[in-house]
């Protein structure tokens, strides 16, 4: 069975780029039409609920204007997509009104919170403003050297207790340290946790706390990362930290490899949390906002 | 719900088609969408799913499904034994380090759990009296080589780094440190990368012909999606691999992506990393990751061993009664002790899918062996009159049940109110035109 499987997906990469421009050169929309269409959003990691959704919107928008060119089609389902993603909504990122700023990072493991918050500082240092960041991964080996090696490649000043220390008192100190020195802006890096683990998530309940008490309002954004490769189990990471601290929006990283993180659709769909920007690389340079238009284009092939 | 969703679903399924008299081909395919249904909703690449289900499908409409008494459970089985079959024996074993030293490379995308699992694989062959040795080769992310020398450094393996020195330069040095020192397997840590980054795919290549490692194991993230057959395939294709580490599967994911990887590389999967602890790693296990990626726990086994001692005709019987709502005591002994013959109860409880998760929802839930035994005591204490009209037990029949089975007026207050409730519980259950299958398991007396 196996050697029929390899065969089998060697074909299937071959054929699936074939296919994305098959769909929508041809001419009729029939059911082949709207299976091929099930493929294309399933393997982009929409996954079958949100998938089974929009297909069914899409069908009831083409019988409604008439439509029975794929050609067409497209737009339609490209305009359907963007207005669930939200295309019209403002990114930007909130802001105090007075400084300093605080931005909470968090998300399950080795999905690119750090490199995601070195991209940011970089980003607002380029823009002129102070940045501050505080090491709160306190349990990963090494994960404040490799903050505060980021720290000093941006620019970025640091707040670090021991390795195994308490991550809501770094939070804590940085919070303090950010209003005394009048820094702009404070990114929280956290440990990678799963959202499965009730300690953890408590943890991370009381770091949110802690810097809504020494600062209130804050934090200001409370951003959830989020692996361009994670399939369905992005759903469940995004459910339940939003259950635990009010997520502001999603960072989608990874999108310079070949997944095209479709359960970000599932997630806005599911969850209502909106992506605010993307990672589309390793380098402090690799950060975008997030882009409607440009993904759904990408989304489809 | 007591049963995962696929099990579920499939009950429903077979339910409804049942009704309608006799199974056809077209049926077996119908339920078969619901198989397809749940590979994608468990991350199972779209492709790797419609293969399968198709390569099932045959096994599937043979006479063994259309004809059994219980569809539903028999297509789960055959699902679940071509899945376990696809993924291959156990063979969570490294090739022998003959001649000593020999290389072992860690490859994969960026945050998989390679560096983690370096020093987990470490400590597992240290353990298995070896003497390895991790290599730190990833030269770019920052940190990544404190990381592993504090991973070594924490449970006392040696670590060779060279700082950002070219990862061949530092893989050479290693085996030939590792030579000198007497370490038979020499570890090597990788940069994450991205598949198609032919600038470090190239680093790969070239370390797996400076090196000639006896084994390539690729990190894969359970929680990965449809992509895996991409970055799979392609590391495959350009390297050889030999096996796979699935990491992060403490948490929740369904893990499909172990499939689509197997399918599109024919690699044994070799260990599971289950936590971000140094233990927290285990040879792996293709059946538990059949039913995980079905999302039924361990329905199938529980499916087994019921079959083991249910006897057909008699669930028959016991369904017959539960319908007609006339369930006695005696039937109630009877399942006691069918219970019994299955295994330890929390055992059993444990392969039901979600009982974790609902045994915390629920407080002071909890399963004990003994009042199965009392229970049993107390059933068998009773004259066969009591145990069909349980009515009848007026308070002094009670103290003698009691004492006849050792038990308290009180547990026999307890068991008998017990049964009243399961009776209801089926009643609903009946009502809702489920299949035996979940009623005859005759668990819910013991859950309090
Ligand atoms: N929960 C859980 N976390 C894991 C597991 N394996 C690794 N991790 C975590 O996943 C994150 C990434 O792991 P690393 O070992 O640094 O991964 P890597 O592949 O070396 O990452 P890069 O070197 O950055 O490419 C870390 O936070 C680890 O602690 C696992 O089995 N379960
Ligand atoms: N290709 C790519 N790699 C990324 C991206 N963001 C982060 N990474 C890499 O993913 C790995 C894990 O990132 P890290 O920031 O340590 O994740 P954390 O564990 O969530 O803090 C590192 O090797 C990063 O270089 C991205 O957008 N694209
Ligand atoms: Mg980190
Ligand atoms: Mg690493």
């Amino acid at each position: 069975m196996l050697k029929i499987f390899k065969e089998g997906l060697r074909r299937t990469r071959e054929a699936l780029q074939d296919r994305l421009d098959q769909l929508f050169s041809k001419n009729e929309i029939n059911d082949d039409f709207f299976a091929d269409l099930e493929e294309v959003l399933i393997s982009a990691d929409v996954g079958v609920e949100t998938s089974t959704k929009i297909i069914a919107l899409l069908g009831q928008r083409l019988r409604e204007a008439k439509i029975k060119e794929a050609q067409k089609a497209r737009e339609i389902l490209k305009e359907l997509l963007i207005a669930l993603m939200d295309g019209e909504k403002d990114r930007s990122l909130v802001f105090a009104p007075v400084p300093p700023t605080v931005f909470l990072v968090l998300g399950v493991n080795g999905v690119g919170k750090t490199t995601s918050i070195a991209k940011l500082a970089y980003h607002y240092r380029q823009a002129g403003k102070s940045v501050l960041l505080a090491a709160g991964d306190t349990f990963r080996a090494a994960a404040i050297e490799q903050l505060e090696e980021w720290s000093g490649r941006v620019g970025a000043g640091l707040i670090k207790h021991q390795s195994g220390g308490d991550p809501s008192a770094v939070v804590f100190d940085a919070v303090n340290a950010a209003a005394a020195r009048h820094v702009d802006l404070l990114l929280c890096d956290t440990a990678g946790r799963l959202h499965t683990k009730s300690n953890l998530i408590e943890e991370i309940k009381k770091i949110n706390r802690v810097i809504g008490r020494a600062l209130p309002g804050a934090p200001h954004e409370t951003l959830l990362v989020l692996d361009a490769t994670t399939g369905q189990n992005g759903i469940a990471q995004a459910k339940y930290f939003q259950e635990a601290v009010p997520v502001s929006g999603v960072i989608l990283t990874k999108l310079d490899g070949t997944a095209r993180g479709g359960i970000v659709v599932a997630v806005k769909d599911l969850t209502g949390i909106p992506v605010k920007l993307v990672g589309i690389g390793e380098k402090k340079e690799d950060l975008q906002v997030f882009d409607p238009a440009l993904f759904v284009e990408a989304l489809l092939g | 719900m007591l049963f995962g969703g696929l099990a579920e679903k499939l009950q429903d399924t077979f339910q409804k088609l049942k009704r309608k008299g006799k199974l056809t081909e077209k049926d077996v395919e119908l339920a078969l969408r619901e198989v397809r249904m749940a590979l994608l909703e468990a991350d199972v690449n779209y492709r790797v799913a419609r293969d399968f289900t198709a390569a099932v499908k045959e096994r599937a409409i043979g006479a063994e499904v259309i004809k059994s008494l219980t569809p539903g459970q028999q297509v789960i089985k055959i699902v679940h034994e071509e899945l376990i079959k696809l993924m291959g024996e156990t063979q969570s074993k490294i090739a022998p380090p003959s001649p000593p030293p020999q290389c072992i490379m860690l490859v994969g995308l960026q945050g998989s759990g390679k560096t983690t699992s370096a020093a987990k694989l470490g400590l597992l062959l240290r353990r298995g009296g070896h003497n390895p040795l991790l290599v730190a080769a990833d030269i770019y992310r920052p940190a990544a080589i404190q990381q592993l020398e504090t991973l070594g450094r924490e449970n006392g393996l040696p670590v060779f780094s060279l700082g950002k020195e070219r990862p061949l330069q530092i893989g050479l040095q290693a085996m030939q440190r590792a030579s000198r020192e007497q370490n038979d397997y020499v570890i090597i840590d990788t940069a994450g990368r991205l598949h198609i980054d032919t600038e470090l795919m190239d680093e790969l290549k070239g370390l797996k012909e400076g090196l000639k490692p006896l084994e390539i194991l690729l990190v894969v993230d359970a929680m990965t999606g449809q992509d895996a057959v991409n970055v799979a395939g392609t590391f495959h294709q350009q390297l050889g691999l030999t096996g796979v580490i699935l990491t992060k599967l403490d948490g929740d994911t369904r893990g499909g992506a172990a499939l689509s990887v197997r399918a599109v590389t024919g690699c044994p999967i070799k260990f599971s990393g289950l936590g971000e602890k140094m233990d927290a790693f285990e040879p792996f296990h293709p059946d538990r990751m059949a039913s995980r990626i079905l999302g039924m726990g361990d329905v199938l086994s529980l499916i087994e061993k019921a079959q083991q001692v249910v006897d057909e005709e008699k669930s028959r019987l016991l369904e017959k009664k539960l319908r007609s709502q006339s369930l006695t005591l005696e039937d109630f002994l009877e399942q006691l002790q069918q219970v019994r013959q299955m295994g330890p109860l929390d055992e059993l409880l444990g392969l039901i899918p979600g009982f974790n998760r609902a045994s915390k929802a629920m407080k002071n839930l909890s399963v004990d062996e003994k009042e199965l035994l009392k229970a049993e005591a107390i059933v068998k204490s009773m004259t066969r009159q009591e145990r069909l009209q349980p009515e009848i037990i007026n308070s002094s029949r009670r103290r003698r049940i009691a004492r006849g089975s050792g038990t308290t007026v009180q547990d026999v207050n307890r068991l008998l109110k017990q049964f009243g409730e399961m009776k209801k519980m089926l009643k609903q259950f009946s009502s809702m035109d489920k299949s035996r299958f979940k009623k005859s398991k005759g668990l819910f007396p013991f859950i309090r």
